[in-house]
């Protein structure tokens, strides 16, 4: 748009296509809602935010279950053994799993609301 | 002499950490490197990294003192240490990382848009941070003592005069190789002496280790239950909030990648910490006369020379103590580098890298300042106590900034001077010696498990009571926190408008995503 040094004078000019944008235009209508925080933006986002709570929270349950009770069912037991077993080698391993677990979910929920948002091209 | 061994293996670990980070700091280039390593950095460094500068004194020494003297119960310590990665993976990882804030401070102020939260924040960053200075400082002094019979301040001054050079030179780009390189060093330093210990012991006829509690037990707490509890709650809760841990999350290059690097770093840290059990055991076999105590954290370090002996004794014992300098250089420089980057931006009057250069050794003499006057505790328990602090006010801030949207500003700062404020007044208390017994005592040593209620309910009933004063922009930060970064509207396409033709922007102009983008990296990266 900027005028070329050769031509004296700029004239003035009727822009009558679409503006160019700097950043294109959001591809999927779903987006936009969710760029402008419409009503239908804002329950997309919602609903994202749903999944990945409850994701976060199975993993949490499992693991304050596990960790509130084994206090209680060492001081039961009595059995040391047990204590260095569990405590020294086998917790490490099942919580790097349960990690993966989680990450593995978050990850299927992202991808699931993609889907969802490209799932209806913008006009 | 062993002496000489082991000033070899510390001179060693010291000129090494120099290295790496002049190494850094000769690709480290710009701004951004210098903050976030210009957010580039993939998994496997970083996890290395996070794990290395995670691993602290309190995992290199004080698991197995803890082991050695009080019995199986301790290892609750290294459980919690790992399992408050995985909360922190499940409640905050990917939206932190989206959030675009660089430390606690921006988060705060990012998503509640309130500068008084953001300075009450400011004040627990580096109140916690200096909290979990001392017992690196300390460890660093024991260590030495220990091995070369060095003065107890020696060691402090060491790790402290090499962090603030590495950290005011390289920043954080070089900080995340020297960090990689410690944590496969702390490994090699922890694994190689215990296979050659569990060699001795077979040797030996594999004698009997006693694993059951022995009779200097019961003097740890009248409540070990509840003092369990109270442990559990506090590390699974405060590693998210710890002001080393929060910094590194911003160096991912999105929240996939942030999740995907603390799956990693459980694994990492995991596979550390199936090593100090080992020391603690053979400890009670082999160094079980060790005076009781403080001195208990100085069981890995002293083990390889009884068990072993002569020469092979004595260089396995300078690797290790090579790998517990890592262990305190390593953490000091992460938490030196989080308390550094708060003070920069939040006290000093103006911004850039030649403040930060000068906020180091102001993020360092106050710790240093109070290590040499405290001393006495088992470096496990003190850091315990900042664990507490950080799970009572940065997990509710965190947890609720992150998916509660009725967050207020005046909820947000009750929660933290009501949790924050309580634990850290019992933690005084603690220290100070003046309730030493029965259930006070208890209540005050381990007052996670009644403190991190307090933060939460605090912030959420006063969140309630304030409904009007819920920011503006609280969906805009929900959907920027949880929205993938390939659905962002700003994102696609590389930064906006740098190649485009920058004077045709159209009437509905480009403000709204990119301003959404911008609040909260006020202190950041620009």
């Amino acid at each position: 748009m900027t005028g070329e040094s050769r031509q004296p004078a700029p004239r003035r000019e009727v822009v009558t296509g679409e503006p160019r944008r700097v950043r294109p235009l959001p591809r999927y209508r779903a987006q936009a809602e969710i760029e402008e925080q419409t009503a239908l933006g804002d329950a997309y986002v919602r609903s994202l935010m749903r999944s990945q709570l409850r994701a976060g929270l199975s993993a949490f349950a499992v693991l304050a279950l596990v960790a509130g009770t084994l206090p209680l069912a060492f001081a039961a037991l009595r059995d040391t053994t047990a204590v260095w077993v569990v405590l020294g080698f086998a917790a490490y391993p099942l919580l790097t799993l349960l990690a993966w677990w989680y990450v593995r979910r978050a990850e299927r929920n992202e991808r699931d609301f993609a889907r969802l948002v490209k799932g209806r091209p913008a006009p | 002499m062993s002496q000489s061994y082991t000033v070899t293996a510390v001179t060693v670990v010291v000129l090494a950490t120099v290295l790496v980070g002049g190494f850094g700091l000769r690709i480290s280039r710009t701004t951004s490197d210098f903050y976030v390593a210009s957010r580039s950095v993939g998994p496997g460094l970083n996890a290395a990294a996070i794990s290395g500068e995670y691993l602290s004194a309190a995992s290199f020494l004080g698991v197995a003192g803890l082991v050695l003297l009080h019995g199986p119960d301790m290892l609750w310590y290294p459980v919690g240490y790992t399992a408050g990665y995985l909360v922190l993976l499940v409640f905050v990882a990917a939206p932190l990382r989206r959030s675009g804030a660089y430390t606690l401070p921006d988060f705060a102020e990012g998503r509640l848009e309130s500068r008084a939260v953001r300075r009450l924040v400011s004040v627990f960053v580096v109140g916690a941070g200096w909290l979990y200075l001392v017992p690196q400082l300390q460890g660093a002094g024991l260590t030495l003592r220990i091995l070369t019979g060095a003065p107890d301040w020696f060691g402090g001054v060491l790790v402290a005069l090499v962090v603030v050079v590495a950290v005011a030179a390289g920043g954080m780009r070089s900080i995340t190789f020297v960090q990689a390189f410690q944590y496969w060093l702390k490994l090699t330093a922890l694994l190689v002496p215990a296979l050659f210990l569990l060699l001795a012991w077979q040797g030996d006829g594999r004698p009997r280790v006693d694993l059951g509690l022995t009779g200097a037990v019961a003097d740890r707490a009248d409540h070990p239950l509840y003092a369990t509890y109270g442990l559990i709650v506090a590390t699974f809760l405060g590693t998210m909030g710890l002001p080393h841990v929060v910094v590194r999350f911003y160096t991912s290059p999105n929240g996939r990648a942030a999740r995907r690097t603390t799956v990693f770093v459980l694994a990492l840290i995991g596979a550390f910490y199936l090593l100090p059990p080992v020391y603690g055991a053979l400890g009670r076999l082999y160094v079980a006369e060790l005076p009781h105590g403080a001195n208990a954290d100085a069981a890995v370090l002293l083990l390889p020379e009884r068990a072993i002996g002569g020469l092979g004794g004595a260089l396995l014992g300078a690797l290790v103590a090579g790998g517990a300098f890592a262990a305190f250089l390593s953490t000091a420089s992460g938490l030196t580098m989080a308390v550094a980057g708060v003070l920069t931006q939040d006290v000093l009057p103006s911004r850039g890298v030649r403040h930060f250069r000068l906020a180091t050794p102001l993020a360092m003499a106050v710790p240093l300042g109070g290590s040499l006057l405290v001393s006495g505790m088992p470096v496990a328990d003190s850091v315990g106590m900042a664990f507490a602090v950080s799970a009572s006010s940065f997990c509710p801030l965190l947890v609720l900034g992150i998916w509660w949207r009725r967050l207020t500003p005046p909820g947000a700062i009750a929660g933290l001077l009501l949790g924050g404020g309580l634990a850290f007044a019992a933690t005084v208390i603690t220290v100070s010696g003046t309730v030493r017994s029965g259930w006070p005592h208890a209540l005050l040593a381990w007052p996670a498990v009644w403190s991190v209620p307090v933060g939460f309910l605090a912030m959420i009933l006063v969140s309630l009571a304030t409904r009007g004063r819920i920011p503006p922009g609280t969906n805009a930060a929900m959907t920027r926190f949880h929205l993938p970064e390939a659905l962002m509207p700003g994102a696609r396409g590389g930064p906006g408008g740098a190649g485009g033709p920058t004077g045709t922007s159209g009437p509905t102009g480009s403000s709204g995503a990119d301003s959404a983008g911008g609040t909260s990296g006020t202190g950041g990266v620009r």
